[in-house]
């Protein structure tokens, strides 16, 4: 896909984000938005995983291990087919499957979580699992940044480098913010690049909220010989919105109507601005 | 009866044991990225010196939190419910019930507060998995009253202790009855008829009940069970010696909790009665808001009392 075609649909899901956490009342925003674009080039450039083929394990994998930014997750998974907008409708409904975290009642969620630190354990097991069978596809993981304290993340890692899975890909949402503040303030986890290298991973920065950036990292992978891949995606909380970047208040913060109508207004005008 | 708001337990808690961390230097506070949740945001700010941030670790939290205790320091380590007894279990049952630390475990959003957030955030197992270990004592405080008392018995409390708390306003239902004792059931109305057994954020929904009853001339003893263990058995059976139906009434699983600790006192001291456990059924739990799912699940005070006839006529 074009990288401008790219480029127009990150403004277009920022808008259905919004309008779904409006619309329903709750939702993590700010951490949705940081990881937007990088949901956006998986599922539209890279990954192979369709509606088509989801029901069968030779495909690639994506665990959304900070399953809170669900909001990013369901946007990417309607433009791609899985479902109707009328299902995405009854977010947060009564008796409703679309609730404010992934589960697997919902086609194309791959995995149900909502506790944070699950979802490598899991993508390690998955990427054993097709290694051990020879299959070629490929296992994403994403994690929050503040998500990285837990301490199963680094016992998966240290797995995911023993079994040398070459086919897992883990993504950092580095949005350097978590609930009470940010991260080197909450529990602090730098120097990160260092730490994955210590546990035997093949470390690649990238510019998380660029699209250029993404699909160059994401399509040409510079992959080293039997070692897993972590990406650091250097992103903003909130990214694509004037008031919310940066800003630990929007973590799950809902928009007014006229906080709305204002984030509204920047994507028209970003969207005319895409070269 | 008279029926006056109050605010959400979890206020309530927060405020109180920054009132008593002022007075007392040792009391500190352990956090897992979640002092906003806890509503400790103004702790944090007036005693920065007594709140330890371990960010997003739960289990790093407890054992944490046991070696403080250890040191002497008289720990309040509060977290989602969810994660507190789910994940960080092995160290409440290893550092804490096991080593015998004196830690005080506060669940917070506990049950199904979290509503449309999902079965990862909700805790209907936490009494279940704490009962069955051994030196934990468990209390579930139903309104403001309940709570302040519980956190100011907390802080002189000698052996591991779980707290749990729900988000939403509660009832003043201890204006009638003002002796609060963990350990000690709390009668919340006297009525001849019914026994309704509930326990937190459900002893509202049973005083509701109770009146809705009240009105077609049946009356109800409620009894906030804050205390789920040490379980007051002995109140337990003389109330249900008098009564012809006896309802418990928790959010929690219908396993393990509340209810089935009832049912194995009434059968281990052969009485027969028509007793039913409501709580949340062993199934893929419905999606929803804590109100809805609660009433959905047949807690709603209009269902209990309903359910109270139903009983009362067979
Ligand atoms: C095990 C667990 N503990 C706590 C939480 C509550 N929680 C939800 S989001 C969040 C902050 C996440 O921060 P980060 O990983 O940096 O995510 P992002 O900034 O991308 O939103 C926390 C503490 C949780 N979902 N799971
Ligand atoms: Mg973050």
């Amino acid at each position: 896909m074009e990288q401008s075609k790219l480029q127009r649909k990150s403004i277009e899901y920022r808008k259905t984000i919004l309008k779904i956490i409006f619309e329903s009342g709750a939702g993590h925003t700010g951490g949705s938005l940081s990881c937007i674009d990088i949901l956006n080039v998986l599922y539209n450039s890279v990954m192979d995983i369709t509606p088509e083929n989801f029901s069968s394990f030779d495909r690639d994998h994506f665990i959304q291990s900070k399953g809170h930014s669900v909001e990013a997750l369901y946007t990417v998974l309607l433009d791609c087919g899985f479902y109707k907008k009328e299902d995405l409708g009854t977010l947060n409904n009564f008796n409703s499957h679309f609730i404010g975290h992934p589960t697997k009642k919902v086609l194309g969620i791959e995995h149900n979580t909502g506790a944070l630190g699950h979802g490598l354990s899991v993508a390690v097991g998955m990427a054993l699992g097709l290694k051990m069978d020879q299959k070629k596809h490929q296992v994403y993981a994403l994690l929050g940044d503040g998500e990285l304290s837990e301490g199963s993340v680094w016992e998966a890692a240290m797995t995911a480098s023993k079994y040398e899975l070459e086919n897992l890909t883990a993504i950092i949402d580095r949005n350097r913010l978590q609930i009470t503040g940010s991260t080197e303030e909450v529990n602090p986890i730098e120097p990160l690049q260092d730490k994955f290298l210590s546990f035997g991973f093949n470390v690649i920065e990238v510019k998380g909220n660029d699209i250029a950036s993404l699909v160059e990292v994401f399509q040409k992978p510079k992959k080293e010989k039997n070692k897993p891949n972590l990406i650091i995606a250097n992103t903003i909380k909130g990214a694509g919105i004037s008031f919310m970047e940066n800003q630990v208040s929007w973590h799950h913060k809902v928009p007014s109507q006229s906080e709305y109508d204002l984030a509204i207004h920047e994507l028209n005008e970003a969207f005319e601005n895409v070269q | 009866m008279s029926n006056n708001m109050g605010k959400p337990n979890l206020e309530v808690f927060a405020e109180t044991l920054l009132n008593e961390a002022k007075k007392n230097s040792k009391i500190l506070v352990t956090t897992s990225d979640s002092r906003g949740s806890g509503k400790l945001v103004p702790y944090s700010k007036e005693l920065p010196e007594q709140i330890i941030e371990v960010g997003i670790a739960e289990q790093n939290l407890v054992g944490i939190s046991a070696g403080l205790s250890a040191a002497g320091k008289k720990v309040f380590a509060v977290s989602p419910a969810s994660f507190l007894t789910a994940r960080a279990l092995e160290q409440i049952k290893g550092d804490i019930a096991y080593s015998d630390l004196p830690v005080c475990l506060v669940g917070i959003s506990a049950g199904i507060s979290y509503g449309q957030l999902g079965s990862t955030h909700h805790s209907i197992h936490d009494y279940a998995v704490l009962r069955c270990i051994h030196n934990m004592s468990i209390v579930a405080p139903a309104d403001n009253f309940e709570t302040i008392q519980a956190i100011k018995q907390a802080v002189n409390f000698k052996s591991p202790l779980y707290l749990r708390f729900g988000k939403k306003p509660m009832l003043d239902i201890s204006h009638e009855n003002k002796d609060f004792n963990i350990g000690k059931a709390k009668f919340v109305t006297k009525g001849e008829d019914v026994l309704l057994m509930a326990t937190g954020e459900t002893v509202q929904r049973a005083y509701l009940a109770a009146q809705i009853l009240s009105e077609k001339d049946i009356h109800a003893t409620v009894i906030s069970m804050h205390t789920i263990k040490p379980f007051d058995a002995e109140t337990f059976l003389s109330e249900s010696r008098k009564s012809k139906v006896i309802l418990s009434i928790e959010e929690h699983s219908i396993h393990g909790g509340l209810g089935e600790q009832c049912a194995s006192i009434l059968a281990q001291n052969d009485i027969k009665t028509n007793f039913k456990i409501l709580g949340i059924p062993d199934e893929y739990m419905i999606n929803g808001t804590q109100s809805d799912v609660l009433d959905y699940y047949e807690m709603s005070p209009e269902k209990i009392s309903k359910t109270v006839l139903t009983l009362l006529s067979k």
